[in-house]
């Protein structure tokens, strides 16, 4: 509706010199297109945080929900028949248990090995192409690592769930077939263009003044890149780490596919592990809205909102305040 | 420019509470005013539900429209708890589930869609127990395979097998399979937490063809590769295996009907699939697709149709 008023603005307040009269008037029609197009955008994340924290909310708020879980309930751990305490995810049964700690740790879990696995691969191609590659090489390399991200993830998590779970088991003997670690290597597919794209170019901002500078100063090869490039190149290098920790802690379908998904709390990568995301996608489909449990998986799509959003903004911070110390600002 | 941000916001915050104002407006006039529960005469049959039931209702669909032109039957899956929602919200016409509706569920029902909710049994199912070709087991009792699924029996070698961990597939939480299974099996028990839950049948079925350790639930139709168990009711009682004479008489301890629900009774066009999935040409397709029939006894409508179809 305000979109239907603001329509109006430009036509009349267009005073365009009598030359120009033409284009000026498309150009502003552009530009309050293009305004239109980024706000709407912007309004879309405004509306959706709205949606999840209004829908998250009943869990500290209502009564009724509070009744079958508490946000204490919802982390302390639980005491068991056999007299053992546990951690336990178990939101349809006769006492629903609704605690999050396997899925918080699962998640991490997950998104942890992916950045263990993606981020020296990435990181060392990203040097090899932006340092010693020729350019005909980069041209090929580039856009090739590149094209893993155009990979649909659903297509990765098959690929993960068919094949990779296989040879991981026979490889590394896990106990179980799908696990943190095939959902980890499945995550870090998905994350290295991104680690590499932004990683690469951040080592290319690096002016070659910097380089021919230390060169002349008697450094070797090595000596340059361990000593210059990289240090100067490492808010662009946290960047990309800080970017695929979102990607990878955000990602649904590789996960859903090959993790198998049981809510475990174990530091072993080899036993299944089900993440926050998965545990939205799996049980929201069947949901009574406005239930507890409705309202749980809402908080815990809350929780990685605010998680992504916090470390996003944490990031870029620190990133600001390393390329002032640098003095690239 | 200090202004942009502020118009920004406070367009985004009159969208916000337009949007609040409709969500919460809407529950109100679908919970009075009842949404004409069946159509009458409708060419156009929307299906949604079981994961279970998803390639029989297509096989259903793609027969009924070959042999009534003109009518188009859809057919979705997502689960029965989800095919119930959408019957409740209206926004299907059947619902197939593998899982009778709860009290809960047809209270909605009637609250939401003003009608009944009617339940027409459909199929039979066994719910078998897979395990791996190469697993040495032939047979286990409903009580050992509770323990299993309970986490109290870990190793293969306590029910017989070959000593190693058991690994645990089953569904996720909102599969009419997996309410079958915690309901029939568990006594409504929590799943270990060790049960590594997938995105259907044919999932769990993949998983346990790949894993000499594994063992799964699930229809019968997905055997294809491995190896389906003979279940013993209690550890006295006689191991049968799942066939369409077992499922039938009742002997095969862990068979289920499947379902089709309407909301109200089936009129005009939806009447005439339902009556015609329960007849002979309908009952065929169950076969083909690897599910049974329904024992004779159980059909209301033309009962001499399903004994050929056997």
């Amino acid at each position: 509706m305000s979109g239907a008023v603001q329509a109006d603005v430009p036509t009349t307040f267009a005073e365009p010199p009598p030359l120009t009269r033409k284009p000026r008037r498309i150009e502003r029609l552009a530009e309050f297109a293009l305004r239109v197009v980024a706000l709407t955008s912007i309004a879309a994340i405004v509306l959706i945080l709205v949606f999840v924290a209004r829908e998250a909310l009943p869990v500290l708020t209502s009564e009724i929900v509070q009744r079958e879980v508490s946000p204490r309930m919802m982390v302390a751990p639980i005491t068991q028949a056999d007299g053992s305490s546990d951690f336990v995810w178990q939101p349809v049964s006769d006492v629903p248990k609704y605690n999050i700690v396997p899925l918080v740790l699962g998640s991490l879990k997950v998104t942890l090995i992916a950045l263990l696995i993606a981020g020296p691969f990435s990181i060392a191609a990203a040097v090899y192409v932006s340092e010693f590659a020729r350019r005909r090489q980069r041209e090929i390399i580039k856009p090739v690592i590149e094209l893993l991200a155009g990979i649909p993830s659903v297509v990765i998590g098959f690929f993960a769930l068919i094949v990779l779970a296989s040879w991981v088991q026979q490889t590394f003997g896990t106990e179980h077939r799908l696990n943190a670690l095939v959902a980890g290597i499945g995550l870090s597919l998905a994350v290295c263009p991104l680690i590499f794209t932004v990683s690469e170019d951040a080592l290319r901002a690096v002016p070659d003044s910097y380089r021919a500078a230390a060169l002349a100063l008697g450094s070797d090869r090595f000596q340059v890149i361990t000593r210059i490039v990289l240090p100067a190149a490492m808010p662009g290098i946290l960047a990309s780490f800080v970017l695929g920790f979102g990607r990878a802690i955000g990602e649904t379908m590789i996960v859903v596919l090959a993790s198998g998904n049981a809510a475990l709390v174990s530091s072993s990568i080899g036993l299944s592990t089900r993440t926050i995301t998965a545990t939205i996608a799996q049980e929201l489909g069947e949901v009574v809205v406005g239930s507890p449990h409705y309202h749980v998986l809402f908080a815990l799509g809350a929780l990685l909102f605010l998680s992504t959003f916090v470390l996003n903004f944490m990031g870029e911070r620190v990133i600001h305040g390393l390329r002032r110390k640098l003095g690239m600002a | 420019m200090p202004t942009r941000p502020l118009l920004f916001f406070a367009v985004a915050a009159a969208l916000a509470l337009g949007c609040t104002r409709t969500e919460e407006s809407k529950p109100a006039p679908g919970g009075s005013a009842a949404v004409p529960a069946v159509a009458p005469d409708k060419s156009n049959i929307t299906i949604k539900g079981s994961d279970t039931m998803v390639i029989l209702g297509q096989r259903w669909a793609e027969a009924y429209m070959k042999a009534n032109p003109g009518t188009t039957v859809q057919v979705t899956g997502g689960g029965s708890g989800t095919g119930i929602a959408a019957l409740i919200n209206g926004s299907t016409d059947i619902c197939e589930s593998s899982r009778p509706m709860k009290d809960k569920e047809k209270e909605d029902v009637q609250a939401k869609r003003g009608a009944a909710a009617v339940e027409t049994k459909v199929a039979l199912d066994a719910l078998a127990v897979y395990v791996n070709q190469k697993n040495p087991l032939q047979e286990i009792s409903i009580p050992a395979l509770s323990k299993i699924y309970l986490g109290e029996t870990k190793d293969w070698k306590d029910v017989g097998g070959k000593p190693h961990a058991i690994v645990l597939y089953g569904r996720e939480n909102n599969s009419g399979t997996y309410g079958y299974f915690k309901e029939h099996v568990l006594a409504n028990k929590d799943f270990a937490a060790a049960t590594q839950t997938l995105a259907g049948t044919s999932a769990v079925a993949n998983a346990v063809k790949g894993d000499l350790y594994g063992i799964g639930y699930g229809g019968i139709a997905y055997l294809e590769g491995i190896k389906a168990l003979k279940v013993k009711k209690d550890d006295a009682a006689p191991a049968v295996g799942p066939s369409l004479q077992t499922a039938q008489d009742g002997s095969y301890p862990i068979s289920r009907f499947l379902y089709f629900y309407t909301a109200g009774e089936p009129t005009g066009g939806i009447k005439k699939f339902i009556d015609w999935t329960k007849g002979l040409e309908g009952q065929k397709v169950i076969g083909d697709v690897g599910y049974y029939p329904l024992p004779s006894g159980g059909v209301t409508t033309p009962a001499v149709a399903t004994k050929d179809a056997g």
